[in-house]
């Protein structure tokens, strides 16, 4: 059991640092704050590249969420094991797989989305993950658990 | 300049009352077609065998969209760190050789042997208006949008001038103004440095149900606009008539924007002038297609999960039992 807890908290954390990092590339800041320019992460600066590698880690992180998620509810668990920080995550994390999602299909072909719905999914989506790294660094410093 | 308007000046006394009715009754088909229009997306068609490249087009661009031009504040702002190069167009807007912030469209001008006989052959560039534009899909900010009827547009009010969309672009189309633009009123010395700029297919004139300015100044009739269906049709049987070409139709998964020449377009491509603002022929694969397939791959991963958590239940509860 304690095995099993160690490694989904490994996939969680290196799944979020790399949906994080692919994240934030797709703003074009690597290539000119010189991060890009570090040996071995020239491919920050390549929009294409972190753009697929996003969507990858997308895939992973909601199949786990989605684990996660069935295994909560086959086991019986109940919810008021879910600490408050636990269920704050878990509203960040809902806010950033559907407004992701609601992104990957607006990225479809032939699929037009309201101008201010596009500005608004991105914006809400940034919001969201820094505010998910913010407290995730909180609960790793103060040692705050998803469940008690 | 003087050549120019010499040059103009002397196109337009040449080109007949002939060319002129032929236009205009082929501006109102045209602008008819785009009406009828409402689902399926307007297409232009570009028979470069016709482009005499008298630059009509380039000059109504200007003229048309002249209002949507940045107007940039000077000095501009230093840059921490100085890794983005100011990009000023202001004192260059004549410049009509490329695509710059202030020239949407330009004629790439070659030469080629057709049965036998060395022709001109001239091209008018501007942005292909995509399917699936990169330039839109990805910018970070939705600073870009596509509409309902294929073009593609930069709202420059929101902009940053990243330059995400020019590196995104296949044909690097999008060209920045610096000293213009959100930036200065967010973070001038941080982010962005200015804003983008091409061409919008002049969409206020398509939503008033005119043509855009270059297809209507055109004496030569050499684009049209309409339905995506009809457009194809039209360049297929153009092309095969002259035993021509077609670009633009498959190029980066499809565009609104289809060339036809009597040329092939590997060999025009090894003629033209390309670089900066300046966009090659190449064939293009459709850069969005990966993002597309994994985004299809997506549905597969609440099912993969939902199995896993299964597979573990069943076992766990076979083995209490």
């Amino acid at each position: 059991m304690k095995t099993t807890g160690k490694l989904r908290k490994y996939i969680y954390g290196v799944t979020l640092f790399f949906i994080a990092l692919s994240g934030f590339a797709q703003m074009p800041v690597f290539k000119r704050y010189y991060i890009a320019d570090i040996p071995g992460l020239g491919w920050l600066a390549k929009f294409y590249v972190t753009h697929i590698m996003h969507y990858v880690a997308a895939i992973v992180l909601v199949a786990f969420v989605t684990y996660i998620l069935f295994d909560f509810i086959f086991n019986k668990y109940g919810l008021n094991t879910i600490t408050r920080i636990g269920y704050f995550k878990i509203a960040i994390l809902s806010g950033l797989i559907v407004s992701g999602l609601l992104m990957m299909v607006k990225n479809l072909p032939n699929v037009y989305f309201n101008h201010n719905t596009i500005i608004f999914l991105d914006l809400f989506h940034l919001g969201l993950c820094m505010l998910l790294l913010g407290v995730s660094f909180y609960s790793l410093i103060r040692k705050k658990l998803w469940v008690g | 300049m003087a050549s120019k308007i010499s040059r103009r000046a002397f196109l337009k006394g040449s080109i007949t009352a002939v060319g002129s009715v032929a236009a205009t009754t082929n501006v109102a088909r045209a602008a008819n077609s785009i009406v009828q229009t409402k689902k399926e997306p307007l297409v232009t068609l570009l028979d470069i065998s016709k482009c005499i490249g008298c630059e009509e087009c380039v000059f109504a661009c200007k003229e048309s969209n002249a209002a949507k031009y940045p107007e940039p504040k000077k000095p501009f702002p230093k840059m921490y760190p100085n890794r983005v190069p100011v990009e000023d167009w202001s004192d260059k807007r004549d410049v009509s050789d490329r695509l710059t912030p202030y020239n949407w469209l330009f004629i790439q001008n070659t030469s080629a042997i057709v049965n036998g006989e060395e022709i001109e052959i001239n091209i008018p560039r501007r942005c292909m208006h995509c399917d699936n534009p990169p330039c839109v899909k990805l910018c970070p900010w939705g600073a870009l949008k596509q509409e309902e009827n294929g073009l593609s547009r930069i709202d420059s009010n929101i902009c940053l001038g990243g330059s995400k969309c020019r590196k995104a672009c296949p044909w690097d189309v999008p060209q920045r103004q610096t000293g213009t633009g959100l930036y200065l009123d967010v973070l001038p010395a941080l982010a962005g440095n200015g804003a983008m700029f091409k061409c919008d297919r002049c969409y206020n004139k398509l939503e008033k149900g005119e043509v855009p300015a270059c297809i209507e100044v055109c004496p030569e009739d050499v684009q049209t606009i309409g339905p995506r269906t009809e457009i194809l049709k039209k360049a297929h049987a153009l092309a095969k008539e002259m035993g021509g070409y077609i670009y633009g139709e498959h190029e980066n998964g499809g565009t609104n924007t289809i060339y036809v020449s009597p040329v092939p377009f590997d060999q025009l491509n090894k003629t033209i002038e390309t670089g900066k603002g300046k966009p090659h022929l190449n064939k293009v694969k459709d850069m969005m297609a990966d993002g597309t397939n994994l985004a299809k791959a997506m549905i597969v991963a609440p099912i993969a999960g939902l199995a896993a958590a299964f597979g573990k239940f069943y076992l766990s509860s076979k083995e209490k039992k």
